[in-house]
C-alpha cells in the first residue's frame, strides 16, 4: 500500500494536537515551549509532504523559514524565561501573574 | 512496502516521543525525548526526499535549539516541587477539552478534503536550471525568495541581540 500525503496530514494533525494538549494542560513554562516546538514540527511535516506531492520545492523553502523563526523564538523565549526566573524564582505559569489585574 | 513500514515505524516513534515530552514529570527527560523526536522527524524528511531539510533539522533543532533548552533547564534550578502552587482559577479540564476540539476539527478537515474529488490539477513544475535537492533549494532561496531570506537573517540578528539583552544580568 502506498503512503499518500493523507497519511502525513494525519500524522501532522495528531502531532499538532499533542502540542496543543501540552500547551493547555502543563504548567511548566519550559515544557510549554517544547510543546510549541512540537507544533511547529507538525506544520513542517505537512509542508514537506505536500512539497513532495506537488513536485516543487516551495514548501521546503517555507520550512527553512519556519526553522529560522523557531530558532529566533526559542532564543528570545528562553531569555524571557531566564529573566522571569531571576525575578520570581519559578517556572510555574500560574505564579507568573504580575500583569494580571 | 518498505516505505510503508518505515513510515509507520517513524510515525509511532514520533507520536510516542511527543506524548513522552509532554507527560514526563522531569524537565530534563522531556528535553531528551524532544531530541529523539526531532531526529525521527529528520528521518521522515529523508523518506520525503528532503535531504537538506533533514540535515538542517539535525543541526538546528537537535543540535542548537535543544542545547539552548538544556542550558535553560540547568540554569533554572528549582529548589521546590513545581506543582505545589495550584491556581484555583485554572481550569485544566477545559484545556483538555479544547485540545480535543482542535483534534476533532483537524480530523474533520482531513476527512473532508480527502473524500472529495481533487478539483485542481497540479501544473507541471517549472524546469529548474540545476539538479539535486540542495541545489534546487538554494536556487529558489537566492532567486524567488531572496527578500524573505534576507528578512529572516535580519530577524535572527534581532533575536540574538534581544536574547542577549534579556538574559544579561543587570548590574
Amino acid at each position: 500500500m502506498d503512503i499518500t500525503p493523507a497519511h502525513y496530514t494525519i500524522l501532522s494533525a495528531a502531532l499538532f494536537s499533542i502540542g496543543v494538549i501540552g500547551v493547555l494542560v502543563r504548567r511548566n513554562i519550559i515544557i510549554i515551549f517544547m510543546a510549541i516546538e512540537l507544533m511547529l514540527n507538525a506544520v513542517n511535516i505537512n509542508l514537506v509532504a505536500y512539497a513532495q506531492q506537488l513536485g516543487n520545492l516551495i514548501g521546503q523553502v517555507f520550512v527553512v523559514f519556519v526553522i529560522a523563526v523557531a530558532a529566533a523564538e526559542a532564543a528570545v523565549g528562553l531569555g524571557i524565561i531566564l529573566a522571569l526566573f531571576r525575578n520570581k524564582e519559578t517556572v510555574n505559569i500560574d505564579e507568573m501573574n504580575v500583569m494580571r489585574s | 512496502m518498505a516505505e510503508a513500514i518505515v513510515f509507520y515505524t517513524l510515525s509511532a516513534l514520533i507520536l510516542g516521543l511527543a506524548v513522552a515530552v509532554i507527560t514526563t514529570p522531569k524537565t530534563v527527560h522531556s528535553v531528551l525525548f524532544l531530541v529523539l523526536n526531532f531526529l525521527c522527524v529528520a528521518a521522515l524528511y529523508v523518506l520525503l526526499q528532503a535531504e537538506f531539510l533533514a540535515v538542517i533539522q539535525v543541526l538546528v533543532y537537535a543540535g542548537g535549539i535543544v542545547v539552548l533548552y538544556l542550558f535553560v533547564v540547568m540554569l533554572v534550578n528549582l529548589k521546590r516541587p513545581l506543582e505545589e502552587h495550584q491556581d484555583p482559577r485554572r481550569l485544566g479540564r477545559i484545556g483538555l477539552g479544547l485540545a480535543g476540539a482542535v483534534l476533532l476539527e483537524l480530523a474533520g478537515i482531513v476527512v473532508y478534503s480527502y473524500t472529495r474529488e481533487p478539483s485542481v490539477s497540479v501544473a507541471a513544475p517549472a524546469a529548474s536550471p540545476v539538479q539535486g535537492n540542495i541545489e534546487e533549494l538554494g536556487w529558489l532561496l537566492y532567486t524567488d525568495y531572496l527578500i524573505p531570506f534576507e528578512v529572516a537573517s535580519v530577524l535572527l540578528l534581532v533575536a540574538m541581540v534581544g536574547a542577549i539583552v534579556l538574559a544579561r544580568r543587570e548590574s
